[in-house]
């Protein structure tokens, strides 16, 4: 296999202040390929933020090595620096757009940077600007503009400088879930379209499963789970992967004190009547308490919750014929 | 009411004032703002952080501001010598006003840049913008109304410290209103030249506004 486009090596970093040291990162290691579409997901205070900054050297690590497009990040000169980060965009949950410049100059601005003349960049940004599709607005200022209107000119700002790498920061964390939807969408476009690579940095598995095809837990500054989307949908492996996937039922949950499960189908398992089988031979009913279709980076997945019986032991069996069908069965009894 | 000797002695002070302020605030900002921005720049969370060059600026910048205008003023004598030639009169004036402003002006123009967000210059500094780039076209770009305020506000302070420059043989109408107001107890002369100050300071102080607000594009 190819050299990956991002790898980090025993990445650390720690913040010391008057109080003390925080350790926001500790010794992670992490490999992107080219093309992926990587989640980084974690409940705030997670050190997803300073593990993106990580990468394009906002932060320093104080211990490790990164290596993005096969360069040493941490061995460049400040100018080689600024170079390679133009190969590296980035977009903000807050826009971060320069607020006294038009949107047309917002685009430019990447380029006047490089060091285009300012009539020959804004020519350009035109370009990027019909890309995400609000050439109209050139004209406008930012604070005329709506939250995704403003991330999508962060977008063209970004894919004016030609990059290889997108890292988005909580990108729609400020944004209400239909224009989240279409901000994704562009980012996939853009991903599949102009084959950057992109990692995304989230609290929200909605987003991950939305989007991402593979994805990093973070707890504490530790990574504690990484592997395929589908992988950690289908069958979280530790406590802090799964308080992130199960969040969404978890009110469904709390209304009942009895044995849950959670199974989830694919297209394998559609086929047979599972539930009603379960259901004859055991001669005991099953209640389900929610069922949901989600797309899993391009694969529809059935979510049921389910309400075990209280006689213990058919319960038990039950847990067992779900296992042995490979349904991700999982306990999900509820604790507050 | 007025001799016509007297309305010519206070449209000159008037002139001289226009003059001693405005080429005071000029050098005052040609010395502050760089001050300014090397204060904001430097500090712990600027952009290049330098503890040793920032507690140097920093102290010197308290010491200039904190002696008192009308003994900086004499202190300054000899300075002022050495550079204008003499130590009274309209250009002599305008060396201490530099030197007393150009400390006040550098605060005023750190605080507006530290008033623009990080994130914005955490961007810059994600598309690779290096510092002098940050400076000018996100710093200095993105503070530029909360800067022309700071410009009305120095103006306005530069010209109430004319007015002392006027009791130690400075030009202006400061100096008018207090040898005729103060040492003569000359009302007619005294009350016009506070008016016109008044009227020049609201003056600046509309005219500063405005124009920041034109040029502020936050707004929808």
């Amino acid at each position: 296999m190819s050299e990956p486009m991002i790898k980090l090596e025993n990445v650390s970093k720690t913040f010391t202040s008057g109080s003390g040291e925080v350790e926001a990162v500790r010794n992670i290691d992490l490999e992107i390929e080219k093309g992926d579409i990587f989640g980084i997901i974690g409940l705030s205070g997670a050190g997803k933020s300073t593990l993106v900054r990580c990468l394009n050297l906002l932060e320093r690590p104080t211990e490790g090595r990164v290596y993005v497009n096969g360069k040493d990040m941490i061995k460049l000169t400040n100018k080689e620096l600024s170079v390679e980060r133009r190969s590296i965009g980035m977009i903000f949950q807050h826009f971060n757009l320069l607020m006294q410049r038009n949107v047309l100059d917002n685009v430019a601005f990447p380029l006047e940077i490089a060091g285009e003349k300012r009539k020959n960049a804004r020519e350009k940004a035109k370009k990027y600007l019909d890309i995400v599709g609000l050439s109209e607005k050139a004209a406008a200022y930012p604070a005329q503009l709506s939250g995704g209107q403003k991330q999508r000119v962060a977008i063209a700002r970004v894919l004016a400088s030609d990059p290889k790498i997108l890292l988005c920061d909580e990108a729609t964390s400020a944004l209400d879930p239909q224009t989240t939807k279409s901000i994704l969408e562009l980012i996939k476009e853009i991903n599949r379209d102009m084959g950057i690579t992109v990692v995304i940095i989230t609290h929200e598995m909605s987003v991950v499963q939305e989007i991402c095809n593979k994805v990093a837990v973070l707890d504490h500054g530790n990574k504690v789970e990484e592997g395929t989307v589908e992988e950690l949908f289908r069958a979280p492996k530790t406590e802090e992967a799964k308080k992130l996937v199960f969040s969404e039922t978890a009110h469904i949950r709390r209304m009942q004190s009895s044995r849950q499960i959670r199974v989830v189908f694919d297209g394998r398992s559609a086929f047979e009547p599972i539930i009603g089988n379960i259901i004859l031979e055991l001669r005991t009913p099953l209640n389900i308490l929610y069922a949901n279709t989600q797309t899993i980076n391009g694969d529809a997945k059935g979510e049921m919750i389910l309400q075990l019986p209280d006689n213990k032991e058919i319960a038990d069996k039950m847990v067992e014929y779900f296992k042995e069908k490979n349904l991700g069965a999982e306990e999900v009894n509820y604790v507050d | 009411m007025w001799t016509e000797q007297e309305i010519l002695m206070i449209l000159q002070g008037l002139w001289e004032t226009i003059v001693i302020v405005g080429v005071s605030t000029f050098f005052g900002y040609v010395l502050g703002l760089p001050l300014g921005v090397l204060l904001a720049v430097t500090d712990s969370d600027g952009i290049k952080p330098h503890p040793m060059l920032y507690k140097v600026l920093d102290v010197v910048t308290n010491i200039l501001r904190s002696v008192p205008f009308i003994i900086l003023l004499v202190v300054l004598i000899p300075l002022t010598r050495a550079i204008v030639g003499k130590s009274y009169g309209t250009a002599a004036t305008i060396v201490p006003l530099v030197i007393a402003a150009a400390p006040f002006i550098g605060r005023m123009v750190e605080s507006s840049i530290k008033e623009v967000d990080h994130g914005v210059i955490e961007a810059a500094q994600s598309m690779g913008a290096g510092t002098f780039k940050i400076i000018w076209n996100v710093l200095l770009a993105e503070a530029r109304t909360s800067l022309l305020v700071g410009v009305t506000i120095a103006f306005g302070t530069i010209l109430g410290y004319s007015a002392m420059a006027g009791a130690v043989g400075g030009g202006g109408l400061g100096s008018i209103a207090i040898r005729y107001g103060y040492n003569r107890w000359q009302p007619n002369i005294l009350w016009p030249c506070v008016i016109i100050l008044v009227l020049l300071v609201q003056l600046f102080q509309v005219l500063g506004m405005k124009i920041s607000k034109d040029l502020d594009r936050r707004r929808s």
